[in-house]
């Protein structure tokens, strides 16, 4: 088993294929979407292969340690920066393949239309914690 | 309360239900929730005869369950009929057991996880915190892999190889935390071999008990690797090598050599050795060759390099490598420390470094960093 994070971005990836922004769907398009992201959820839970899904609001800030004593430092919210992570899920799958099957289910959410949205989604291995592997 | 005598007791009292007619699925959970009463209440009032007890509470627990479950009808027929004789031989269904939860219709994980709660009677909760899932999707996992063998026969016959390795995967891949799990893995295939001869199976457990002699020594206190050669090898557990090593001659003796038999040779042969210098690499690049008849993979390829190259230089061990695929895993890291060997350190230092950002495993990472970051330093004085 390995385990893969799926990063959904609001900007940052590569061009999207379909561009209307969600508040100018039909609200029932809107509650369409929503209910395959839960439903998404749901069934990667039953399936045992769910670790965590979560969304991130839109407002975010950098911060930094500014020296012993002192207040941090902080630079935002980062309205300008190119790349904002909407959410995150972390599966635990049997291969790439069925991690790489999965994005592609998720990333068929139904968009403006009722049409897949075929948003870009970011997939990364999560690095072990523990096993023996290396050093003898 | 004796825990490890309740997790013991577990796969025999689960393959009692299921010859007395109850489903394995709801058999294994009966036997669970029996087991949470024991937990309970035995340390106030221990059995006398805590199988017997565990058998009762567990079909009391096994009608419940089924009652609850009225529109199963089937299940209520074998329930109405008295409960048949017990198992001619406990032995037997712990093993059947064994073939069941590693059964080829399951995903390793799967199998990973039914094996260690119907086998291993450890709770969804600790296996979870094994896998570092959350419980409700072990849970899932758990009851889907019922399902998968809900219609296999529970004396159909199975296969050893597929069991050994389950329990490889167990030893291998779990997070040590309320559970040792490489313990527990260890303890499940010492279980094992008192049921088969199978040379293979005491080639795994000889396997791992040399590895875990080591693993105080692989690790530092926070968690970083020691590479073999920077070892304390007083910090070994003698005892557990000194079993290994019976074991696996024991094995051995039978003729009959298997992956992990040759791979418990290796282990055997580090285990022998007071440093990397005194270590009898020609007799460890022989077992390589063993190994790389039995299965040539080319981990095993990429393993026996490194071995050539201790014994006869890191010339040799470069044209081990020939044919190898650069893209495998580790092979970077290999190349590095080859490189290393030769003097070469510049090269050295780039391999490892570019072996980190390659790695898959924390600890893995860190440790070819700090080998670049050490060569790096060197270089600069």
């Amino acid at each position: 088993m390995a385990k893969y994070l799926l990063l959904k971005h609001y900007r940052g990836g590569p061009t999207p294929v379909h561009d209307v922004p969600m508040e100018k769907w039909a609200p029932e398009e809107v509650d369409a979407h929503m209910r395959f992201m839960n439903d998404f959820a749901k069934r990667l839970e039953d399936s045992g292969e769910l670790v965590e899904s979560q969304a991130l609001a839109e407002e975010g800030t950098f911060v930094r340690y500014d020296g012993e004593g002192r207040p941090p430092v902080t630079d935002g919210p980062f309205a300008e920066t190119k790349d904002l992570i909407a959410g995150f899920m972390i599966i635990d799958v049997e291969s790439y393949d069925r991690a790489l099957e999965l994005a592609s289910d998720l990333s068929a959410a139904p968009g403006a239309g009722g049409q897949p949205l075929q948003e870009w989604l970011e997939i990364r291995p999560v690095m072990w914690t523990f096993g023996e592997t290396v050093a003898d | 309360m004796d825990e490890p005598l309740l997790r013991e007791l577990t796969p025999a009292v689960i393959g009692i239900l299921v010859r007395r007619g109850a489903d394995f699925a709801t058999a294994e959970d009966a036997v669970q929730e029996a087991l949470v009463d024991a937990v309970r209440t035995w340390s106030d009032d221990p059995p006398r005869d805590p199988k017997g007890w565990l058998v009762t509470v567990a079909w009391r627990r096994f009608l419940d369950l089924t009652r609850s479950e009225t529109s199963r009808a089937r299940r209520e027929i074998a329930v109405d009929a008295e409960p048949g004789p017990g198992p001619v031989d406990g032995r037997d269904d712990t093993l059947r057991l064994y073939f069941l939860c590693a059964h080829p219709s399951l995903t390793p994980a799967s199998a990973v996880a039914l094996t260690l709660r119907a086998v291993g009677g450890l709770t969804t909760r600790q296996i979870a915190e094994a896998y570092l899932v959350p419980e409700p999707t072990m849970a899932q996992r758990i009851s889907r892999a019922k399902r998968t063998v809900s219609g296999v026969r529970f004396d159909e016959p199975g296969d050893l190889a597929t069991v050994l390795r389950v329990l490889y995967l167990v030893f291998n891949e779990g997070y040590t935390g309320d559970v040792d799990v490489a313990a527990e893995a260890i303890r499940l295939t010492r279980q094992l071999a008192t049921m088969t001869d199978e040379p293979e199976v005491a080639g795994l457990l000889a396997l791992m008990l040399l590895h875990h002699a080591r693993r105080d020594a692989r690790r530092r206190a926070d968690g970083s690797l020691v590479a073999l050669a920077a070892q304390d090898r007083s910090r070994w557990d003698t005892t557990l090598i000194a079993e290994g090593v019976e074991v696996l001659q024991t094995a051995l003796a039978q003729d009959r050599l298997g992956d992990f038999q040759a791979q418990a040779a290796i282990a055997a042969l580090h285990a022998d050795a007071r440093s990397t210098e005194e270590t009898d690499w020609p007799q460890i690049v022989s077992w390589y060759d063993e190994l790389v008849g039995l299965n040539g993979s080319p981990v095993v390829r990429l393993n026996r390099a490194v071995a050539v190259a201790e014994a006869d230089g890191p010339q040799a061990g470069f044209a081990a490598l020939a044919g190898l695929d650069p893209a495998l895993p580790r092979y970077p890291a290999v190349t590095a420390y080859l490189h290393e060997k030769a003097g070469d350190l510049p090269a050295a230092a780039a391999g490892y470094a570019e072996a980190a950002r390659a790695a898959t495993n924390t600890a893995e990472r860190d440790h070819l960093t700090r080998q670049a970051a050490r060569l790096n330093q060197s270089l600069r004085s």
